[in-house]
């Protein structure tokens, strides 16, 4: 028989039962009869012989069922009318679970995406990042995000390693396309060859670039993104073969790369090649990023070993030029520390994830000891119930399973509700999208997350109903026969279980608020530090660059710059304007190099400190509100005149001569071809690289100067960040002026990363501030799940002990006595849960030091406010049934007798 | 209805006597019921409702089937029939039960041990 059959014949099945069981009584009776019985004899002598017909047919039923999942569904039935027949208790405990697992979802779905979903290439485990280090370099001893590698390094891993299938490098940029609509700045990333081969997504459309792209010189070609490709050709497939204007140059279009396509975690707009020549290369030049492909097997030791065995190759291949010793590398002790490219694209934000991901954990733990103790209650109430079947015979597990059976229905109604809520929760994250969560456009609830609710859903429902279910109908359950009446008054033992639930929601709580405590601290120390620009909502700034196809000669560059600046601060509302390489902050790296000071002395004259610089434009500081320490900033004759001047920041100043005056007058160059540049003024330090990160030192040069780029022709940079002081910043009647004024120089300038400066901080403190908002919202719901908690247990104890307390009063207890015995039942649950709290913070907050900022992990003033904080609300939360029993009138309570 | 001398069958006594009973000739309940209290001579007290639960398990094995017809005396019954399958099992049944007879009766006999 099919199981279908087996399923939807039994109806026909039980029935044919019933009529063969009859069949058989009657030819019983009717024998019986025939042998000389009565009627009424022969029936009751064949059902004797027969047994318990109802019975056998039950057993005889049983034989084609599943009985445990049938009884099971029967317990399922029950319990949920259980519930219906409970409407607030319902909604409230379904509620709070749903919330809880809600937030949980939708925390998990974020922690799913980002750190465990492999990212989103074939192979993905295959691919590496080429980090290496220089611990031995000076000055800028650590390069923070490490040393990248220069184009020969490239071709020397490319051509020699042993381990990798296929090895790039590539580094991201900026390039005006015109011809199409408006000027436009879009985002570019310069690929080498093996960047693609190595990350192996298919185009979407077209070809990839090739090895014959890479020619210097050669044919100009380049990829689009999906995103450019439908926002600028409305997804035209013929786009392949034509030509854009790059940078002033026509390019031609050889490939689309398909949807969601980014190169590590950079999304672009025009893929272009690198094309190294490498006649010109030099040893020197650590720019780029490398990825790669392992091969299948390779380990990152033996990957990072023949890195590290390519290394002298690399410098006996390659110089720096003539006179120039090439192993003097050797004391930088380059070291290759190859990480999976996962970990690169996910940076620091691992630490952040999983602290919420545990705090929400925490909070879901605090919902369910709330949903606990609304169950105890009522399952109390059902004790006699309980104790009447269990002396009835009912089985322990039977009954242990049909409380279960009820608090994981809630479980799973919860995570049902959850479901909903987290999508929602996902939604508003993605809509507050905290700028630097990688992967963002990735997270979604997929079938990992679902069936990580559903886990959770039972959990927390057999984690609800065990406490109840072991305490009421385990073994002793009968004993509430006994003392189930009223005349007994409530045994200490029966709010065990209750008021431990509580203290465990207070530990949790304070360990939650005193994270949040922490983080707010944290921010309050970040607001405090001196970015190194002030009014920073009042600051307009964006990237202008002057591609060579426009304007060609270097002064030129700088007039039309000028030029701007002078437009800019004609803008009706302008202060000032200035600009810069590129601000604080903002994410682009400086450049760094050998900086020799005059009256220093250096091994081999080759080897000196490597600081940061940049180059600003007169009249920068004062609108970045950068103070000047010491001496003059520069002058545009000075630009002009290519006199040889040059700042620095205060910090290189006392590190090379004690004092910033004593800087004044000092003497600097970069390599030995160039003039000594005079120190003229020392400026204030600047957070560069965000208000968390170390304060680098850093050298600032006039924006056009002979030897800028190595030979002696002045030259300038052509794309710098533009700056702008004014009340009006960051509104739209605002940014339509200023386009204006820049194209009233230049139509073809497009205006690129136009922001304000608080936005840029924003981002750079919005890792803080996200992990600040989720501890927040985390700590606000334990603290109100914790008042729930404490104002329930005591509540429903002086409802219990009405009774006792109406005795207490009629033998003359003061009532402002009963008061203070009920508040001191709070306050003791309210402390034993903060002391184990603390001690439990104390342990935890150590996985919080990397999200800390001027505030140590134990912090003793954030844990005592907390402590503080919910003695005092525990206080409060007992008051108001303190005041009801106080008020107890004892002829009232004691009536009932 | 249990006299303190009768012993319960042991597990799947039952169902091996009805399926030896199926073999000889197709029959329902109440003769069944009948055929084994007729020729135990009344040794084995059995409760006839306890058949049914045992036909059903039998049923579900499809080591027999079941067909309505109409018996001697005229009444609608259920006939069980021995499928090939029951037949086999009827067979291992009873060898692996008589080996286990003999080895109760030897280790029960006097004087042998």
């Amino acid at each position: 028989m099919s199981c279908f059959n087996r399923l939807f014949g039994r109806r026909r099945l039980f029935g044919e039962l019933s009529e063969e069981i009859q069949a058989h009584l009657e030819e019983k009776i009717e024998e019986l009869v025939a042998d000389g019985m009565s009627r009424k004899e022969a029936t009751a002598a064949a059902r004797c012989a027969f047994g318990n017909v109802t019975l056998t047919e039950e057993d005889s039923r049983n034989v084609w069922r599943w009985p445990s999942v049938e009884d099971l569904l029967a317990d399922v039935r029950y319990g949920l009318r259980a519930l219906r027949h409970n409407p607030m208790f319902t909604a409230v405990a379904w509620l709070t679970i749903a919330i809880g697992i809600g937030a949980n979802t939708a925390v998990f779905s974020v922690v799913n995406s980002v750190l465990l979903k492999p990212l989103n290439y074939p192979n993905a485990e295959q691919l590496v990042s080429l980090h290496q280090i220089a611990p031995g370099a000076p000055g800028l001893a650590d390069f923070e995000s490490g040393l990248h590698l220069s184009p020969s390094m490239y071709f020397t891993y490319a051509e020699h390693n042993r381990t990798f299938q296929a090895l790039g490098v590539w580094d991201t940029g900026t390039a005006s396309v015109t011809g199409l609509a408006e000027p436009e700045q879009v985002r570019t990333v310069e690929v080498s060859d093996g960047v693609l081969q190595a990350l192996d997504v298919p185009p979407a459309v077209g070809r990839w670039l090739s090895e014959a792209d890479q020619v210097p010189r050669g044919p100009q070609r380049v990829m689009l993104s999906y995103g450019y490709w439908q926002r600028r050709f409305g997804g035209d497939r013929s786009v392949v073969g034509r030509n854009i204007t790059v940078d002033a140059r026509p390019r031609e279009v050889v490939g689309v790369m398909p949807k969601g396509f980014r190169l590590v975690d950079t999304d672009f707009d025009v893929m272009v090649p690198l094309a190294f020549d490498r006649r010109n290369l030099i040893l020197a030049g650590f720019g780029f990023e490398g990825v790669a492909r392992a091969k299948p097997g390779v380990t990152i030791a033996e990957a990072n070993a023949d890195l590290t065995r390519m290394l002298p190759i690399w410098m006996d291949s390659w110089t720096n030029g003539p006179g120039t010793n090439p192993h003097f590398y050797e004391t930088w002790k380059i070291t290759p520390m190859i990480r999976p490219l996962k970990r690169e694209v996910i940076g620091n934000v691992s630490d952040v994830l999983w602290v919420v991901m545990g705090t929400i954990g925490l909070v879901m733990l605090v919902a369910c000891a709330n949903v606990t103790n609304l169950l105890l209650v009522r399952v109390e109430a059902r004790q006699q119930e309980l104790a009447v079947r269990a002396a009835l015979g009912a089985s322990w597990g039977r009954m242990v399973r049909g409380l279960l059976v009820e608090s994981v229905m809630l479980g799973v109604m919860g995570g049902a509700l959850g479901v909903a809520f987290a999508y929602a929760g996902v939604r508003l994250l993605l809509a507050i999208a905290p700028a630097n969560l990688p992967r963002l456009s990735e997270i979604s609830l997929d079938a990992r997350t679902l069936g990580f609710t559903v886990l959770l859903a039972v959990l927390s429902g057999l984690l609800l109903g065990l406490i109840p279910a072991l305490k009421y109908a385990g073994p002793r359950a009968s004993l509430a026969l006994r003392s189930g009446g009223r005349a007994a008054s409530v045994s200490r033992e029966r709010h065990r279980a209750r008021s431990i639930l509580v203290v465990g929601q207070v530990a949790m709580a304070l360990v939650l608020l005193v994270s949040a405590g922490l983080m707010i601290r944290t921010f309050q120390a970040l607001r405090t530090v001196d970015p190194g620009f002030t009014d920073a909502q009042h600051l307009q700034v964006m990237r202008i660059s002057i591609p060579g196809a426009l304007v060609v000669e270097p002064e030129r560059v700088l007039r039309t710059q000028n030029e701007i600046l002078e437009k800019l601060a004609a803008t009706p509302g302008v202060k000032s304007a200035g600009f810069v390489s590129e601000m604080p902050m903002e994410g682009f790296d400086s450049d760094w190099d050998c900086i020799f000071a005059q009256d220093k002395n250096y091994p081999d004259n080759v080897m000196a400190p490597l600081y940061l610089y940049k180059y600003i434009s007169p009249g920068f500081l004062q609108t970045a509100g950068t103070r000047l320490i010491a001496g003059r900033e520069f002058t545009w004759s000075d630009v002009y005149g290519l006199r040889p001047v040059v700042m620095i920041s205060e910090n290189l100043a006392r590190e090379m001569w004690g004092t910033p005056s004593a800087a004044l007058g000092k003497q600097l160059r970069e390599f030995p071809s160039m003039p000594w540049h005079e120190v003229i003024g020392v400026i204030e330090d600047v957070r560069e690289r965000g208000v968390q990160d170390k304060v680098p030192e850093i050298v600032y040069w006039p924006p056009m100067m002979e030897y800028l780029f190595g030979n002696k022709a002045a030259q300038t940079l052509r794309t710098e960040t533009f700056v702008v002081r004014s009340e009006r910043a960051g509104t739209e009647a605002f940014l339509t002026e200023v386009r204006q004024a820049v194209w009233s120089v230049n139509s073809n300038l497009p205006l690129a990363s136009v922001r304000t400066m608080q936005d840029v901080y924003d981002k750079s403190v919005a890792r803080t501030s996200f992990t600040l908002v989720m501890l927040g919202i985390a700590g606000a719901m334990a603290l109100v799940l914790g008042i729930i908690g404490i104002y329930g247990v005591i509540s429903y104890t002086v409802s219990q002990r009405k009774r006792e307390i109406g005795i207490r009063l009629a033998l003359g207890a003061q009532s402002r006595n009963v008061q203070q015995m009920v508040l001191r039942q709070g306050a003791r649950m309210a402390l034993v849960g903060v002391a184990i709290g603390l001690g439990a913070a104390l342990g935890l907050m150590g996985l919080m030091r990397g999200l800390l900022f001027g505030v140590t992990a134990r912090d003793p003033m954030t844990f005592a406010a907390v402590a503080a904080l919910l003695v005092s609300v525990s206080l409060l939360a007992s008051y108001i049934p303190a005041r009801r029993a106080m008020l107890v009138d004892p002829i009232v309570a004691l009536r009932y007798e | 209805m249990k006299k303190t001398v009768q012993r319960d069958l042991f597990p799947g006594a039952l169902e091996m006597m009805i399926l030896q009973i199926l073999r000889r000739q197709p029959s329902h309940g109440y003769a069944l019921v009948h055929h084994i209290k007729r020729t135990s001579h009344d040794l084995l007290q059995i409760e006839e409702g306890s058949l049914y639960p045992a036909l059903q398990r039998l049923l579900k094995a499809e080591l027999v089937k079941a067909e309505w017809s109409i018996s001697s005396t005229n009444r609608r019954v259920r006939i069980y029939k021995l499928t090939r399958a029951g037949a086999k099992h009827l067979e291992r049944e009873v060898s692996s039960f008589e080996r286990m007879l003999e080895g109760v009766t030897r280790v029960l006999a006097p004087g042998e041990s």
